[in-house]
């Protein structure tokens, strides 16, 4: 049954994939113009002009003089082979550029999401159990002003606190002398003492809608005569509200692994660039800028599969958690 | 009466605290539960029946506090009893009572089962909260306990989920989970009123039966005097949060005192007949609906390539007639296709074949504007007047939203015409700006009447309008009804699994039993003189309101020879 469930969860994500690659593909051929255009209006800033034949010429070497359909299915054919193209910009392979990023995007998102979980679970339980109570209304709160805070506001003063009243070194994910070192322990520490605060920064909004939705979910459970069986069987209070009405309002948490994953690479730029942070976001939003197609279809493309994959693991903990939607 | 009182309540007070102060939901209630007996706690909807069950738990929910009286608990007849209202309601000692000493089982099966955990996860707990065992032989004790509520295949019945079971075998869960610590006494908040006759039988049988091999108190706790006749050994009958009377069974019914005990037993002793201002139908009333071979079958897939493994046939051939002023009742159990059909014949769901004839249109083939036009001359009243009415609309708003959809009215003549329907069935006119939760129960119902025949139809479906409701209620609401079918010349398709009120309301009746017609014909007859097999089981479950009459009949369930 769930291996059915599973197995058929997989097989939809091929066609899927297939539709993202078009319409990733589409979107970035949308604007007018091509890599060229702008690559032209570049040396043109510095005087310098390209005669019509050399422009040709390097067209048909890039072989954006060819048909749309022709260039998609080279595109995604070489993909097929996990050959993302060369960035033009760059002149590097797309994967060498990509996966250095999209491995920090995804340590980050993760940590953010372990630490929004851990945050926002005993106080969105501690809010329901104790409604109204001054912890309540102070969870509240916070939750509110958490929610109403932008981030990128948010990045600043941490940042300006950080820098000014302790003097740590921050922005970034890594200091100066690790940046470009190969991993060692002492990056891993480096790296551990950068990442509080995009971690704080990126996770205050979701872990303040968590706190507000466990709330809701919560108080509608306690109230559910199940929960008054457990108590009737003379359950201490702790372990009846853990094992029954938690239990079942956990649903909403598993579901946040689905949007968590894109929110934070697509969501996160104005943090990532005010923050510096190495991540996918910015080095995304250039590639688009300067039509550096396949560089920006090798994103465009990861982050849906990331979303798709997100989806899929959060879709399996939930059967696997409540057996009412393994039975449908 | 030798024995001393296992249980005492003592003049117990339980108030709930507002903003306005506290409001005593208990006057001084004072009863004793005695081993081998049961008694029964009787009233309506707000009596605190509930509230009492609860507080003998120390479990009174919030923002209830008890502010009087006592719980005296003396399971060894020692003399020297617990205080029970003394204890610290998350305390170690009030903990080990619960479930332990005292077990409880609650009204509604369904959700008081938790949805994510198994019956045996669930089961095996409370085993191991108050008896020392390892896993393995706590779920032997709840395969044990799970065989002797006669739940077939134990040992797979527990690792199956609560929504795997039927209602009838969730309670025969809770049962055993109730008693898997053999407590002293068990407390039982309406632990029937949920299921249908025929297992609520079954359930009250198992009960008397493992009263008897366990020897304790159960405290009952039922709106239903059919139920209290069968099983009763004392009664106290409550009221607003009196003790209005109490005493032996027999003398509760032949020689009650107090006015509420009367009425109680007269809303009873009402639906034991037709209703007396019931108009028959003219003789020569033609057909409004003919309904012929109806089928609906729901195909169950499963394995890897979800082929149909199964196929519920959840009306199977059914045709009937309808003739006009006239009430129709299906009967039959859960599981029987009544709602089915029901829902078949206003199109919410789309049968499979058979012929639906309403006054020459066809209503199986009807789409679009026709279904539209139909529907508002066929429309439904549901069980749930708390489900069926939307909490964030005005009476109003309800009420108005078809004449609104079907463009009927607007403005000041919509507005009167909620006044006129809200005056028809009985409500004030002035209130039509409340929301639904302002009402109680019967007055929900009212509204939901008021919404069905705003359109004036002439067909209404009434799926079990009555079964969510107390028993005065109950006859007040099919009064209405009466009333309107007479004013307004409606004719009725009347679902329901109870056989007194079909009787006091209906013409003639149907009997369903998985998918078919099995009999139909003139109430009466029916009634007194069964042909089928079946209908003469269901009879024999439908508990009858005189204690002197218990155990004189054989009940049995219907086996047919093809399952």
């Amino acid at each position: 049954m769930i291996w059915r469930f599973i197995l058929k969860r997989i097989l939809w994500m091929v066609p899927f994939l297939f539709a993202v690659s078009v319409v990733a593909f589409l979107l970035i051929q949308a604007p007018p113009g091509d890599y060229l255009t702008t690559y032209i209006a570049k040396l043109g800033e510095s005087n310098e002009v390209l005669d019509q034949a050399s422009v040709e010429n390097l067209r048909a070497r890039f072989g954006l003089d060819q048909p749309l359909y022709v260039q998609y299915f080279k595109w995604v054919g070489n993909l097929v082979q996990g050959d993302f193209g060369m960035s033009f910009e760059w002149r590097q392979p797309v994967s060498d550029l990509v996966w250095g990023r999209m491995a920090l995007t995804l340590m980050l998102s993760f940590a953010t999401l372990l630490f929004t979980w851990a945050v926002a679970f005993p106080i969105g339980v501690y809010s329901a159990v104790r409604k109204y109570s001054v912890g309540d209304y102070i969870a509240t709160t916070i939750g509110f002003i958490g929610l109403a805070t932008p981030n990128f506001l948010l990045a600043l003063i941490l940042m300006y606190v950080g820098v000014v009243h302790f003097g740590s070194d921050v922005g970034g994910l890594f200091s100066n002398e690790y940046a470009n070192a190969p991993w060692s322990w002492g990056k891993f520490v480096d790296l551990m003492q950068h990442l509080w605060l995009p971690v704080v920064v990126l996770g205050t909004s979701a872990t303040a809608s968590l706190i507000r939705i466990m709330r809701a979910n919560l108080l509608d459970e306690l109230n559910k005569p199940y929960v008054d069986t457990a108590r009737a069987k003379g359950l201490s209070e702790f372990w009846l509200i853990m094992k029954y009405p938690v239990r079942v309002a956990l649903n909403p948490f598993i579901s946040t692994i689905g949007w968590v994953l894109p929110n934070l690479v697509s969501g996160a730029v104005v943090t990532a660039i005010v923050l510096s942070l190495p991540t996918a976001g910015p080095l995304m939003l250039q590639a688009l800028l300067s039509q550096d197609m396949y560089l920006a279809g090798a994103f465009v493309l990861l982050l849906s599969s990331l979303t798709v994959i997100g989806m899929l693991i959060s879709d399996i903990l939930l059967v696997l958690l409540d057996p009412r939607v393994r039975y449908e | 009466m030798t024995d001393h009182p296992i249980l005492t309540v003592d003049r117990l007070n339980v108030g709930f605290a507002s903003r306005q102060g506290v409001m005593d939901v208990l006057h001084g209630v004072s009863f004793e539960l005695h081993r081998g007996r049961t008694t029964c706690i009787v009233g309506e909807s707000g009596s605190g029946k509930s509230v009492t069950a609860r507080t003998i738990l120390n479990m009174v929910p919030r923002p209830g506090i008890i502010n009087g009286g006592r719980i005296l608990f003396d399971p060894e007849g020692t003399g020297r009893p617990t205080v029970l209202t003394d204890l610290d309601p998350r305390g170690r000692e009030i903990r080990a009572i619960r479930g332990g000493r005292i077990g409880m089982i609650f009204q509604e099966p369904m959700s008081s089962l938790s949805p994510v955990h198994t019956i045996g996860n669930q089961i095996v707990e409370a085993v191991r909260l108050h008896r020392d065992c390892s896993k393995a032989e706590a779920r032997e004790i709840a395969r044990d306990m799970l065989e002797q509520v006669e739940i077939p295949q134990p040992e797979k019945a527990l690792d199956k989920y609560a929504f795997e079971y039927s209602g009838g075998m969730r309670q025969r869960a809770m049962i055993a989970m109730a008693l898997s610590c053999h407590p002293d006494v068990l407390i039982a908040d309406e632990p029937t009123t949920a299921l249908d006759v025929t297992t609520q039988a079954e359930i009250l049988d198992l009960m008397r039966k493992l009263q008897d091999e366990l020897h304790m108190a159960i405290m009952f706790i039922t709106h239903d005097m059919g139920v209290v006749a069968e099983i009763a050994d004392q009664v106290v009958v409550m009221e607003k949060g009196h003790v209005v009377e109490q005493g032996g069974v027999e003398q509760i019914f032949t020689a009650p005192r107090h006015r509420y005990t009367r009425k109680l037993l007269g809303a009873v002793k009402r639906l034991e007949e037709p209703a007396t201002e019931k108009r028959r139908p003219a003789k020569a009333a033609g057909p409004v609906l003919k309904v012929q071979d109806l089928a609906l079958h729901f195909e169950k897939r499963e394995g890897f390539l979800q082929r149909v493994t199964d196929t519920v046939r959840a009306v199977d051939g059914v045709s009937f007639t309808l003739h006009e002023g006239e009430a129709l009742g299906i009967v039959g159990e859960s599981g029987s296709g009544k709602t089915t059909v029901g829902r078949c014949i206003a199109r919410v769901y789309d049968p499979q074949g058979g012929v639906m004839d309403y006054r020459g249109q066809d209503l199986m083939a009807a789409e679009g504007a026709r279904l539209r036009e139909s529907r508002r001359e066929v429309r439904m009243i549901f069980q749930d007047p708390f489900a069926s009415l939307n909490p964030r609309m005005t009476v109003k708003q309800l009420i108005a939203e078809p004449l609104i959809v079907n463009g009927l009215a607007s403005g000041q003549a919509l507005e009167d015409r909620v006044a006129k329907l809200l005056t028809d069935v009985g409500l004030d006119p002035g209130m039509m700006e409340r929301y639904p939760h302002a009402f109680s129960g019967g007055q929900r119902q009212r509204i939901v009447v008021a919404r069905a025949i705003a359109l004036d139809p002439k067909v209404v479906i009434a799926d079990e309008p009555t079964s969510a409701l107390d028993v005065s209620i109950r006859t007040q609401v099919l009064d209405l009804l009466l009333k309107l079918q007479a004013d307004l010349g409606l004719s009725f398709i009347f679902i329901s699994h109870d056989m007194a009120v079909i009787r006091y309301f209906c013409d003639r009746v149907a009997v369903m039993f998985r998918g078919r017609i099995v009999e139909i014909g003139e109430t009466e007859q029916i009634i007194t003189d069964p042909q089928h097999p079946y209908t003469r089981a269901l009879l024999s479950s439908v508990p009858i309101a005189d204690p002197t009459l218990r155990g004189t009949r054989t009940r049995h369930r219907y086996h047919p020879e093809t399952a």
